[in-house]
């Protein structure tokens, strides 16, 4: 589909397209009622609670007031919706904000002010300075007379620097007296949400130039939501308006992610249902045979001899009514109160705030803290995330000298800085380079520094390592790069810049030296993708070696090559180019094959290595976590060698003879095959050895197994604790990710470029680090923090404690819900089975709404075992993995629980107020009481740490239960008029009460004392030892050592690594596939890895 | 109350801090001790020591208040006497039929007092079998159409006994409609016991449910169905006590409802002869129908429940408590012992 955009031309398009109406809005004011409502009975709960409402209005069956459930059912949906309608006033508020802003358009001819909405495609707009880009335009004009302008894309993708965009060759001069007359037509796609691609033409009417057609790429639009900077105005055509903008195809609400707590919980809730669908048949088939051999005998009841047809079915479901508290209608609203309460926790927390920039986490999504606590899986990128993605140029090789190797920093080599002075031209051209071989844009404050907006982090460290070499790149005006050379000004004229992908992998300009007019192309990339296409009679031996090396120190390497053009060599290809980047179909892939034509034949300059620091506190993360019994997977577009080195610094993998590395590689089929088969089986066997086995495997490796051996790969990828994933793409993070969920495994994943977004999106918890790359993935993912090393707190604290607190949180909602339907269903034995309700409406009410919600939301703030606790001993987050605190088995107990105190608050009730005593309000009232009062208990007992605010909820809400029952028995017209101030006058009232709570609490007190003392968890253990006093230092094994990690901080990470390694290295570029490679071989197991490394003992089955 | 309280002012924290929502790079977060999860905090845990002297303590003090309680029971001084079946004229076959059938049905009893029964002694007549919770049942009133006069018409939860003849029944329902109607006189050595009906029932019961102005009408006028007793339409339901008392409706099948009070002592070994009415049908459903006079206590009427229960429970919370003391003394395990960590004892194993 095309879209045919005419300039300028008022009438057509009108209708043909949207107006510029932003409209995020999920409701209107007439469909808000219809519509949430709809949404919100979507829910099985919702509409479960809806039928028994209804069924409530029922007087015949009903056995309380029908606002006991109308009433929390009205309120929670009110509260729901409330939420609700203020986003979307919000939504609607920020869109009105956005429609109404004011801009200059074209209108008839005429330049006017109008409002943002009424722009209709085809329109000419006008910006200045700093304004909001209204809707996606395609440039016409701009104030620069290159036809450049600046544009800050951070809300569209959130990289923070400028990009240039150009305005199309056709427009190229063109008055801007004579813009708003401009005519033409733009042949472009339909609104995709690709915000890198657009391929389009352009072709204006006469009289403005020709008819030639125009390509026009993604360079030559602004997009709406970008700011105009550093251009005094530019000027352009409306392509795409109102939600059919590139953002605006882009918005859309993602799927809401569910976590393993609440599919438990709602697996559990279905056996409630399922239970109490068979209590309610027992006791409706009970009731109807009472009815029919003792009502009738009980003449004062009145049992009419006709019965309706449906007299059956009364009964059975005046019981479903009253069974339907067992499922608690709080139960949603509570959870979600609490989990955006764990979410502000991480918002708050003053520990996971990014010092260096002040950052702090941030949790977008609310509703999955539960989860971050049973994560088994982490997959992570590498740059950026485990590094700080700060690059700094270390080392170099020019022409087979290596310079840098010495200090660990060529920039303090005098050898450079001697051969920079001395003017040798491999160093000078090598400078040169790394000066222009780019995208960056020099900027100059006012003060008269420099400063660099680049794209990317190794350009920009490129560039001032080049300035520290006397190399500076100072200006670029249009197409003239400007270059000083101690004090000499050099001036180079871009003619084409092949750009950076990641297929090509290397990226090069053509430029014109204005002093002697030659035409050279320079190039810069990644080895693999330069060294193959130097010139056949270069020796590349010394580079190969040269990247071997620095890759062995963990640095990243890009190869610096050139190559003089010949004028009509350039014209010819010029051509090709400017033909390949019209075409609309398959545009890059044109692109990569005419850039190839010219890249080839290439003197190789040198090599750089840029060192990318790990960030801190990296390895102490990783194996804190992976004590915890958490798998790491690597995932990093970057080479074999290097991912490995990063993967040994971080404690990732541990060297010979711990740990070993087993290599999946090959290029067919068949040999990836043959490798996986072989590292399957030494896998098998060293499972069963205390013995850290990882593999690697690379992109293509991968792509190959995913694609045909799917099942052995997943298999690999159960028995594997570790694994490092080099040169893989995007959407092969994805899969795995995929893959790893598909075994059901719950998995985080966490980077922090555009490139890890969709592994983020795809993971059940998407982790990023806000950090150089923009905030792309920070804004997909679930949680936002600053540095990797907060990922332990979130992990091993927040999500820790999240799940420990929701699952106490749920098991006793349904625990207090199951206690008064128990007693319910015991009252009917003695009410002639026929559905009475021993407890009024609104005790039943308020006992689900108010008596018993409090209590239990400050349970937010209990924490089994201090901070430091679970820090030292990151094992303990075992049990949140295998979910031990909310299963079958505990919400068995709880059940049984609640059965025992429903019978010990039953029968004492109903003995205790038998004969003259057994007024129905009493009776029912001495029972309530002692069910609130075993509330209490029961929360204090489950309690691990009593704050002030805990100690208020729990007894002031003890207080208030008498304190409202107090007032309502003030009020004659109300059924319980005088009851409490009754009873509380008893002496019987307070011993039936003290009993029930004795009698309710003592075996429990006993059995959790026994289990405390003689069958402690691992949890109670670490409680006791924390509270009994002294360091909890166990063994001395747990805390992390000082390690020789902090050596490394200090000097640049590798310097030390090498020397007592095993120098077995793999070829650079994997040709030479198909050897089982370990570091080192065969060295003796070894077994003095008694502590820390609980590698299988936390595997996920086992353990007690 | 002081918990709502609690509850509105963390609710208020959240709240502006979620209106203050930390945006990026703009505002740190607050430090507060709730924000960072700080708030200074009691961690017990249950070592022997506390354990076994709650349980201590428990059983220290419910022993006592069971004695107590039992004793209590022990003084109270009760006479049960079950009339149904003997107050039916032996060659009757078919019960039902003759307590339906109107006519004189009095009957008489003689009671020995077993001890001295110091006054008031409280009149009930106990049911057995009787289900006044049942739902048909406990339903069937207006307590709208009992308060307030003008309401007299507000009957729609009375069926079935909501209007005879198209005329509203007051008081309507089931509830008053199955009237206690047993009556009961006393006599000792022939002198007449004055049994005393006043004040039986609750005072708010008097004063705010039944109101001063409802007077019964059409009330048991329904010839072909008998059920209670009948109210006298001059006087108001305010002070038709047995009515107020009745429609107190039991939480067990079993129960026992205030007739009168005997406002004199009673001596051992007086003999006491009752004259009653048995009007009232049980025999229908094989109910029982029981007189008591009781005396009372500070823990109510004889009931021995709660002082054995207080005893068992102390006396079990002794038992525990003593276990312990010995397991604990036997074989004593120390607390919080790293070494009982698996992951510090072998990688490989539990």
């Amino acid at each position: 589909m095309k879209r045919y955009v005419y300039i300028n031309d008022d009438e057509s398009a009108r209708d043909l397209y949207c107006d510029n109406c932003i409209s995020n809005r999920k409701y209107t004011l007439l469909n808000f009622i219809p519509k949430n409502l709809w949404e919100q009975f979507s829910r099985f709960m919702n509409q479960y609670f809806l039928l028994i409402a209804c069924l409530q209005l029922w007087p015949l069956i009903t056995p309380v007031n029908p606002a006991s459930t109308w009433g929390p059912l009205i309120f929670i949906f009110a509260v729901s919706a409330t939420k609700e309608a203020w986003d979307d006033y919000n939504r609607y508020l920020s869109d009105k904000k956005a429609n109404e802003k004011e801009v200059w358009v074209v209108m008839h001819g005429i330049r006017k002010l109008v409002q943002a909405q009424d722009i209709h495609v085809g329109n000419i707009i006008w910006l200045r300075e700093n304004d909001e880009v209204p809707c996606d335009l395609v440039l016409i004009g701009t104030s620069d007379p290159q036809g450049v302008c600046y544009i800050e894309t951070a809300a569209l993708d959130g990289e923070t620097d400028l990009k240039t965009r150009v305005i199309p060759s056709a427009c190229m001069g063109i008055d801007s007296e004579l813009l708003h007359k401009i005519k033409g037509v733009i042949e472009c796609p339909s609104p995709d949400k690709d915000i890198r691609r657009f391929d389009a033409n352009l072709r204006l009417f006469p009289p403005f130039l020709d008819n030639d057609v125009c390509p026009l790429t993604i360079k030559n639009t602004i997009l709406q939501s970008c700011y105009l900077r550093n251009t005094e105005w530019a000027c352009g055509v409306a392509v795409y308006t109102g939600n059919e903008t590139k953002l605006g195809m882009c918005r859309g609400i993602p799927e809401p992610k569910l976590t393993a707590m609440d599919a438990m919980i709602d697996k559990l809730t279905g056996a409630i249902f399922v239970f109490q669908i068979v209590v309610v048949i027992v006791l409706g088939i009970a009731g109807n045979v009472w009815k029919d051999t003792e009502a009738r005998k009980q003449w004062y009841v009145k049992y009419p001899e006709e019965s309706p047809w449906f007299e059956l079915l009364i009964i059975p479901l005046r019981f479903e009514l009253l069974c339907s508290i067992m499922i608690p209608i709080s139960i949603k609203v509570s959870l979600d109160l609490v989990k955006s309460l764990y979410a502000k926790f991480i918002d708050w927390d003053n520990e996971m705030i990014d010092q260096e920039t002040g950052t702090p986490s941030h949790a977008t999504n609310t509703a999955i803290s539960e989860d971050l606590g049973q994560v088994e899986y982490i997959l992570t990128d590498k740059t950026g995330t485990l590094t700080e993605n700060k690059m700094i140029f270390r080392r170099c090789c020019i022409n087979g000298v290596f310079y840098g190797n010495d200090s660990g920093d060529a920039l303090k080599d005098v050898e450079l800085h001697n051969a920079v002075s001395s003017r040798s031209p491999d160093v000078i051209h090598f400078l040169t380079v790394m000066a222009i071989c780019n995208t960056v844009i020099p900027m100059k404050t006012k003060t008269g520094d420099i400063f660099y907006k680049a794209q990317s982090q190794d350009e920009d460290a490129l560039v001032h390592a080049a300035a520290r070499l006397h190399m500076v790149f100072v200006n670029k005006n249009a197409n003239i790069l400007e270059i000083k050379f101690n004090g000499s000004t050099i001036q180079y004229e871009v003619l084409e810049t092949l750009e950076f992908t990641s297929d090509r992998k290397r990226m090069s300009v053509v430029v014109k030296d204005c002093q002697n007019g030659k035409i050279l192309l320079l190039t810069k990339g990644a080895d693999e993708a330069i060294l193959p296409i130097a010139c056949p009679g270069q020796q590349t031996r010394a580079f190969f070696e040269a990247v071997e090396q620095y890759s062995q120190l963990g640095l990243r390497t890009l190869c610096l090559a050139w190559r003089q053009l010949k004028e009509d060599e350039y014209e010819e290809w010029s051509l090709l180019f400017k033909e390949a980047n019209s075409t609309l179909v398959d545009r890059e892939w044109r692109i990569a094959e005419v850039c190839q034509r010219l890249e080839h034949d290439l003197e190789i300059l040198g090599v750089t290595a840029i060192e990318d620091r790990l960030q801190d506190g990296v390895p102490e993360t990783i194996e804190a976590l992976r004590k915890a019994g958490i798998n790491f997977w690597m995932l990093t577009g970057d080479k074999q060698n290097t991912a490995i080195q990063i993967a040994l610094s971080c404690n990732f993998i541990s060297p010979e003879p711990k740990g070993q590395l087993l290599l999946i590689d090959g290029k067919t089929e068949d040999e990836v095959r043959q490798s996986l088969e072989r590292v399957l089986l030494t896998m098998r066997i060293t499972t069963s050895e205390p013995k850290d086995v990882a593999f690697v495997v690379d992109g293509w490796a991968l792509e190959i197994a995913l694609k045909y051996y799917r099942k052995a790969f997943t298999e690999l990828a159960i028995l594997s604790r570790t694994a490092i994933c080099c040169r893989v793409t995007p959407s092969q993070k994805a899969q795995l990710v995929e893959l790893l969920k598909s075994c059901d495994y719950r998995t985080l994943a966490i980077g922090d470029g555009g490139n890890d977004v969709r592994m983020i999106q795809q993971a059940d918890i998407g982790v990023g680090i806000s950090g150089r790359e923009g905030l792309q993935a920070a804004r997909a993912a679930d949680y936002s923090i600053g540095k990797f090393r907060f990922l332990k707190r979130l992990i091993l604290v927040h999500g820790r404690y999240s799940y420990n607190r929701t699952a106490f949180l749920s098991q006793y909602s349904f625990y207090k819900s199951l206690l008064i339907c128990f007693i319910q269903i015991f009252f009917s034995f003695i009410s002639g089975v026929s559905g009475t309700s021993l407890f009024n409406s609104l005790s039943l009410m308020a006992y689900n709404v108010f008596y018993t919600s409090i209590p239990v939301l400050v349970s937010v703030l209990d924490k089994d075992l201090s901070e430091e606790t679970v820090m030292q001993h990151p094992q303990i987050l075992f049990y949140c993995q295998a979910g031990r605190l909310l299963n079958p088995s505990t919400f068995a107990g709880w059940f049984g629980r609640s059965l025992f105190h429903a019978i010990v608050v039953f029968v004492i009730s109903i003995h205790a107020y038998a004969y003259e005593k057994s007024e129905m309000d009493e009776v029912s009232m001495v029972a309530l009481s002692g069910c609130i009062w075993l509330q209490a208990f029961v929360v204090t007992l489950e309690t691990n740490s009593f704050t002030i605010l805990q100690c208020i909820a729990i007894w002031g809400n003890l207080a208030s239960f008498y304190f409202i029952n107090w007032i309502f028995s003030a009020i004659p017209s109300s059924g319980m008029y005088t009851i409490m101030f009754r009873l509380c006058r008893q002496p019987s009232y307070w011993t039936t009460v003290f009993l029930i709570v004795a009698a309710g609490m003592g075996p429990i007190l006993a059995l959790k004392y026994f289990r405390y003392t003689y069958r402690p968890s691992k949890i109670n253990i670490l409680q006791q030892a924390e509270r009994l006093g002294g360091p909890i230092l166990s063994l001395g094994s747990i805390e992390p050592q000082p390690r020789p990690i902090l050596e490394k901080e200090v000097s640049p990470l590798s310097i030390t690594q090498p020397k007592n390694r095993n120098p077995v290295y793999e070829p650079l570029l994997s040709d030479s596939p198909n050897t089982r490679r370990s570091f080192g071989s065969g060295a003796p197991f070894d077994f003095f890895q008694t502590q820390s490394r609980l590698s299988s003992s936390y595997s996920r089955n086992k353990d007690n | 109350m002081m918990s709502s309280n609690t509850a509105s002012s963390s609710a208020a924290v959240a709240g502006s801090a979620d209106s203050a929502a930390p945006r990026r790079n703009s505002k740190k977060p607050k430090y507060s001790r709730f924000t960072q999860q700080e708030l200074p905090a009691c961690k017990p845990i249950l070592t022997p020591r506390w354990v076994i002297s709650a349980f201590l303590l428990v059983s220290v003090v419910f022993i006592p208040i069971g004695v107590a309680s039992l004793f209590a029971s022990r003084d109270v001084v009760e006479i049960v006497d079950r009339y149904d079946n003997d107050c039916i004229p032996d060659n009757t076959t078919d019960k039902v039929n003759y307590i339906q059938t109107p006519g004189d049905k009095s009957c008489n009893r003689s009671i020995t007092v077993p001890k001295r029964m110091k006054q008031p002694i409280y009149v009930y007549y106990q049911l057995d079998n009787f289900y006044q919770n049942h739902r048909r049942y406990v339903k069937s009133r207006s307590d709208a159409q009992l308060r307030d006069n003008s309401s007299a018409s507000d009957t729609s939860s009375c069926k079935p006994e909501d209007t005879y003849n198209g005329k509203i029944i007051v008081p309507c329902g089931l509830i008053a409609w199955s009237l206690f109607n047993d009556t009961y006189s006393f006599s000792r050595n022939s002198s007449q016991l004055n049994v005393n009906k006043k004040d039986i029932s609750w005072k708010s019961d008097r004063e705010h449910k039944f109101g001063s102005d409802v007077y019964p009408s059409n009330f048991q006028s329904n010839d072909t169905v008998i059920g209670g007793a009948s109210l006298n339409s001059s006087i108001p339901l305010s002070q038709q006590e047995d009515l107020i008392v009745w429609m107190r409706t039991a939480a067990l099948p079993t129960f026992r409802k205030l007739y009168g009070r005997i406002e004199v002592d009673l001596e051992p070994n007086d003999v006491i002869s009752v004259t009653l009415q048995n009007n009232y049908n049980t025999y229908s459903f094989n109910g029982k129908k029981k007189l008591v006079l009781s005396t009372t206590s500070w823990l109510g009427g004889k009931n021995d429940f709660l002082g054995i229960a207080y005893l068992t429970v102390g006396g079990l919370c002794f038992f525990l408590a003593l276990v312990f003391t010995l397991v604990y003394l036997v074989k004593p395990r120390r607390l919080g012992d790293p070494s009982y960590l698996s992951w510090n004892r072998n990688p490989g194993g539990h």
